[in-house]
């Protein structure tokens, strides 16, 4: 009986581990930003791009930086939800327009509704870059002092939200 | 016909790899272009993981390869421009992960199984040799041994 005891217990162990490797998403690359400052920056408006928005000017807020782009399919299955959270008024939302034509970008959200406070175009991706963008939608919350206290890649499931940005959104804003 | 079709087809191929974009070496500086190729072969690709930055078409692997260029000509250090990539997209971009307490298990963990697969061998090895070893017979037990072994006369042997 005994001689079974230990083959099986090995057994046991590995399918555990690969039951939780199955349940990864490789393409989720944790980032090393998370409770690190926001890389600054400063860009133009999408709608006005004689104003600019730096990540510095929401110091004392609480707020998300989405990452989107016209092109960008995975935003589009993102986008209804965002909208509804924007109308819930829980955290503001600012976007981050990735490698887009400033035409294209306009036309998307005059077509499917703007989530957005605003939003700033990085249009040769660099912002992006040292946020550690590589796919999106991402979406960063970043706290009061300016640091990055989640990363959510890919869209944000209404799970995540309620989960995870809420519950963070209402601590750090305490 | 179907030729002709076949043909066709094979043409449309061409024409879409002929749009498909490529990397835009810095033809000025093979030097330099040299140096770039050779450090983002280090590097993994993000959107295509399994593919270097240096392999990848995707546009991300474009613009941080532009990067790299771009700061090799500004007289970065491959070092700095590693830690550069590693500060933005962690140590998933090396192809080799550095030596550190959440790397342990990666790079020691095969030498463990070994030590403890060899141990396991070795433990085996010396309580079988335990249970073989050789022991006199009793008297009892050599009586019963050369009863079996006589030969009765007229007989053959068994």
């Amino acid at each position: 009986m005994s001689r079974y005891v230990i083959p099986l217990a090995i057994f046991i162990v590995l399918v555990v581990f690969l039951a939780i490797g199955l349940g990864h998403d490789p393409h989720e690359v944790p980032s090393p930003l998370i409770n690190k400052p926001a890389p600054a920056f400063q860009l133009p408006q999408l709608h006005d791009p004689t104003r600019t928005f730096s990540a510095q000017e929401m110091r004392g807020k609480v707020w998300l930086l989405n990452v989107w782009a016209s092109w960008c399919f995975s935003c589009r299955e993102e986008h209804p939800l965002l909208i509804e959270y924007a109308r819930s008024g829980a955290v503001p939302i600012y976007g981050l327009n990735h490698k887009d034509k400033r035409e294209d970008a306009l036309s998307w959200l005059s077509d499917l509704g703007n989530p957005y406070v605003l939003s700033a175009s990085d249009t040769d991706g660099r912002v992006s870059i040292d946020y550690g963008v590589y796919g999106a939608p991402e979406t960063y919350l970043i706290d009061r002092d300016g640091i990055i206290r989640f990363k959510q890649i890919g869209p944000i499931t209404p799970d995540v939200w309620q989960k995870t940005i809420l519950p963070l959104v209402k601590d750090l804003n305490k | 016909m179907k030729r002709v079709v076949v043909q066709l087809m094979l043409l449309s191929c061409l024409a879409f790899t002929a749009g498909a974009k490529e990397a835009q070496p810095d033809a000025a500086d093979p030097q330099l272009e040299k140096r770039v190729m050779k450090l983002s072969q280090e590097l993994r690709c993000l959107v295509c993981q399994n593919e270097t930055l240096a392999d990848s078409r995707a546009d991300l692997a474009e613009d941080l390869r532009s990067k790299i260029r771009e700061q090799m000509k500004a007289g970065k250090s491959d070092k700095e421009i590693v830690a550069f990539l590693t500060d933005r997209y962690g140590d998933f971009v090396l192809y080799r992960p550095p030596v550190k307490p959440t790397t342990y298990l990666l790079w020691f963990g095969p030498f463990v199984l070994l030590i403890a697969g060899l141990a396991l061998l070795f433990h085996y090895l010396k309580q079988r040799s335990e249970l073989i070893s050789e022991r006199p017979l009793s008297a009892e037990e050599r009586g019963r041994a050369e009863e079996l072994l006589r030969v009765e006369p007229g007989k053959e042997p068994a």
